[in-house]
């Protein structure tokens, strides 16, 4: 188990560091002068100068990116070009929405996800098993920030039982809290819960047809006795795997959502620092980002070892 | 337990007629969110509309109309070679962590915007000015170098405004004014709040709390205001939506002009653009109402010339660029294009010139002008276009006011150059005979209307959208502010 991790460590590092030189370089040649974008129009050459200096954005590529690298491992992610507070600050205030959010929807998905694949496929080819694979057909097709507006039109603008967006904030208490993200993340889980019911389903059937289930019914056991106790825990490994794909997914898709519903999470703060040129919020959110979808994959590598002995051995 | 009972009952009595009281606190929202919230350090247009004499206050300050109103200079001398500027200032004056207003202040301030390392993004503005004196407590002595007829306009622009150097170091984060509002709590990505100035030295506003809110998205705009999470919408983003709030009792429109002239900016030193027929050509091809109705939805004031209508001084020029295709293919044939060209037309992200863009493509195919579209960012925009000056045609509002001098600039980046022009400009900065400005103002629209620098397509109108009972906002926008001292709710 032990080896297993470590290697899992190694490779996690190596990632993390191709991904830090190609995030830097993409951000760099991309056009257009932060400077420039905050002074204007009517900017004068020896301001835009005296700017660019207060922001040290003169030196080599080499040494810029060698400072945020090193900044970066002890933990000062820079400052802020447009705003002028520290990065690490911003995303800190930011991830307190984006990560809520995202665990909120994550939790909702799997929520409607598990009884609805196994249901489905405990009543295989029965009215509810069409119903249910109807349902997830949609829910796949249908666009989330569309869904979002359509529950802003119903529950905001008609029912006015939500606001039609922003952010209570976690000070107001917890439960007005979760009640601005609710709609965020109904929207956000939709299709991930359609997709997770959909694995769910196909998978327990796959296990439900394996020799040891007929060996279970045979052995007397009725068939949701089997599937409880034998086949779902074999068909939970694909089911990992979505689920840790769709965490990432989570945290980096609410960049739609949250200007849908303009909560001032990561997503919408990524939108208007690409805009603003404030590439310094860019690398080092991207760069987060990169590492917590790491991270995950890193954590769903040891579930499997969790769930499925075998893997240790074989690692 | 009567005593109780008594109590309980005047409490509820106190409950009542405070709801009958009217709201003394405010959400407004506006698209974009300032970078920071330092005023004389930014170009961004969003840091004065919040803090634009709501936080900040400068020596003299702009009304509603565009007019020059004292600020914190309540009256002012000016010697008869127009070379010195005596203000007295406001007395009992207080910043807002307390400590007192006075000239040196001033001088802190406006040293500071021109200084060697200034960051201000209208440098410009003070250019004329060659010291700062603090004369005593409440008078200042302003000397220029030259005389400047606008020199009161200039001071009243939010980049001018009065800091403090005791609280500058962190002015970006914790702006500390002289205004009427004191910055309370900005969530950022979300929102600002100002609460109520109780030591304010002018007229104290109606309204206790002012909440900032940023919605950037179109849509969720119209489902904030439509679910009346936010009470006011300034710079409503989507036109189109207009007429549902007009026909909604709830809420009203307020639809107000703007110092944006929106123009086809040409680039005047590149071929085919050289030729003077060529812009006039393409002047006359322009069908100016097609693009306020298709791309504003009707809003918009037509312009033919680099000039606010709402200005006293603008003269219309509409006539002298009509839209009529015809004449435009006869001048581009006599300028020798017969068979049209092609060129570029680049983009920024507004509405107004996306949309804009196509139909003005459209109109421009009529008369045999190819253009190939390519849409970009701000900091793409600023990048090749501003700066780079690689395009042939662009649309852009130029929403500073009264800018008319940036026709002086040869290497601004639509290239203009013309000795004539230059003159009439150095003119009017020496000119403070309110007359003789008024009469060299209009020639300087009429030469750039014949030169047909740019095409000159409408002023940006700018539509505010707001719950009925709000009074006092600003109907105009003189420059980008919200200015809420005046602003109340009607009982």
């Amino acid at each position: 188990m032990l080896r297993f991790v470590l290697g899992r460590l190694v490779s996690l590092t190596l990632s993390l560091f191709v991904a830090s030189v190609v995030i830097f370089l993409f951000v760099e040649v991309v056009p257009g002068d932060p400077a420039a974008y905050m002074l204007g129009l009517n900017a004068q050459e020896d301001t835009l100068e005296a700017l660019r200096e207060q922001l040290g954005l003169s030196g080599t590529l080499w040494e810029r990116y060698s400072s945020w690298i090193l900044g970066m491992l002890q933990g000062d992610f820079g400052t802020s070009y447009t705003y002028r507070t520290p990065v690490a600050e911003m995303i800190a205030d930011r991830m307190w929405i984006s990560l809520p959010l995202a665990l909120y929807a994550l939790a909702l998905s799997t929520l409607i996800a598990f009884p609805a694949g196994i249901w489905a496929a405990s009543k295989r080819g029965s009215l509810v098993d069409t119903g249910i694979m109807g349902l997830t057909q949609l829910g796949v097709a249908i666009p989330n920030f569309w869904f979002a507006m359509l529950m802003v039109l119903i529950f905001a603008i008609n029912l006015r039982w939500f606001s039609a967006g922003g952010f209570a904030g976690w000070e107001a208490g917890f439960w007005p809290a979760m009640k601005s993200l609710t709609l965020p993340a109904i929207a956000l889980a939709l299709p991930q819960a359609s997709i997770l019911a959909r694995v769910m389903r196909s998978s327990l059937l796959d296990t439900l047809g394996e020799d040891y289930i007929r060996t279970a019914r045979a052995k007397g056991l009725t068939r949701a006795q089997a599937l409880w106790r034998h086949a779902l825990r074999n068909a939970l490994i694909p089911v990992l795997t979505i689920i840790g794909l769709q965490f990432s997914f989570l945290i980096a898709g609410g960049i739609i959502i949250e200007n849908v519903f303009y909560l001032p999470g990561l997503g919408r703060m990524i939108f208007q620092s690409i805009a603003a040129r404030d590439l310094i919020v860019v690398e080092s959110v991207v760069m987060l980002l990169v590492f917590a979808v790491i991270l995950v994959n890193f954590a769903v590598d040891i579930a499997y070892a969790v769930v499925d002995p075998r893997l240790r051995v074989r690692a | 337990m009567k005593l109780m009972k008594f109590a309980a009952a005047s409490a509820l009595a106190m409950t009542v007629a405070g709801g009958a009281l009217a709201k003394t606190d405010i959400t407004l929202a506006m698209q974009l969110e300032p970078p920071h919230l330092d005023p004389t350090s930014a170009a961004a247009g969003a840091i004065d509309s919040v803090l634009y004499s709501n936080v900040f206050e400068g020596l003299t300050r702009f009304a509603e109309d565009g007019s020059i109103q004292p600020g914190l200079a309540r009256s002012w001398e000016i010697s008869d070679d127009g070379l010195t500027y005596t203000f007295t200032l406001a007395e009992g004056v207080t910043f807002h962590d307390g400590t007192a207003m006075d000239s040196e202040d001033v001088k802190f301030s406006l040293d500071r915007a021109r200084a060697e390392d200034s960051a201000n993004a209208q440098k410009a503005l003070f250019d004329s000015i060659a010291s700062v004196e603090a004369v005593d407590a409440q008078t200042v002595k302003l000397t220029l170098s030259e005389p400047n007829g606008s020199m009161l306009f200039n001071l009243a622009w939010g980049d001018a405004v009065i800091v403090a150097p005791e609280s500058i170091e962190n002015i970006k984060q914790q702006p500390v004014g002289t205004g009427a509002f004191t910055f309370e709590d900005w969530v950022q990505g979300d929102s600002i709040t100002l609460k109520r100035n109780e030591d304010y030295w002018g007229e104290a506003p109606a309204l206790e709390e002012v909440n900032f809110k940023f919605i950037s998205d179109p849509t969720a705009g119209f489902a904030a205001m439509m679910a009346e999470d936010v009470d006011v919408f300034a710079g409503y983003p989507a036109p189109e939506n207009i007429p549902q709030f007009e026909a909604d009792p709830r809420f009203q429109v307020i639809v107000g002009n703007t110092e944006g002239e929106t123009i086809l900016s040409t680039n005047n030193k590149m071929s085919p653009f050289d030729n003077v027929k060529v812009r006039r050509a393409m002047a006359h091809a322009i069908d100016r109402q097609a693009i306020i109705d298709g791309a504003m939805f009707g809003l918009g004031t037509p312009i033919g010339t680099h000039f606010a209508p709402h200005h006293p001084d603008y003269v219309d020029l509409t006539g002298m660029s009509d839209y009529d295709p015809e004449k435009a293919r006869a001048l581009l044939a006599e300028a020798g294009f017969e068979d049209g060209f092609e060129t570029t037309l680049k983009l920024p992200p507004p509405s107004y010139a996306r949309r804009g863009g196509e139909i003005i493509a459209a109109q421009l195919r009529e008369v045999g002008i190819e253009t190939e579209i390519s849409n970009l960012e701000w900091a793409q925009w600023l990048e090749q276009v501003f700066k780079g000056k690689d395009y042939g045609l662009t649309i852009v509002s130029h929403t500073e006011p009264f800018d008319i001098g940036i026709y002086a600039r040869p290497d601004y980046y639509f290239q203009y150059d013309s000795a004539e022009f230059q003159e009439m400009n150095a003119a009017l900065s020496a000119e403070s005979d309110p007359e003789k400005r008024s009469a060299l103002l209009e020639d300087m629209q009429r030469l750039i209307a014949e030169d047909a620098v740019n095409g000159y397509l409408f002023q940006l109108a700018i539509p505010t959208i707001a719950k009925a009972g709000v009074r006092g906002l600003w109907e105009n926008a003189p420059t980008q502010a919200n200015d809420m001292t005046g602003v109340y709710w009607e009982e």
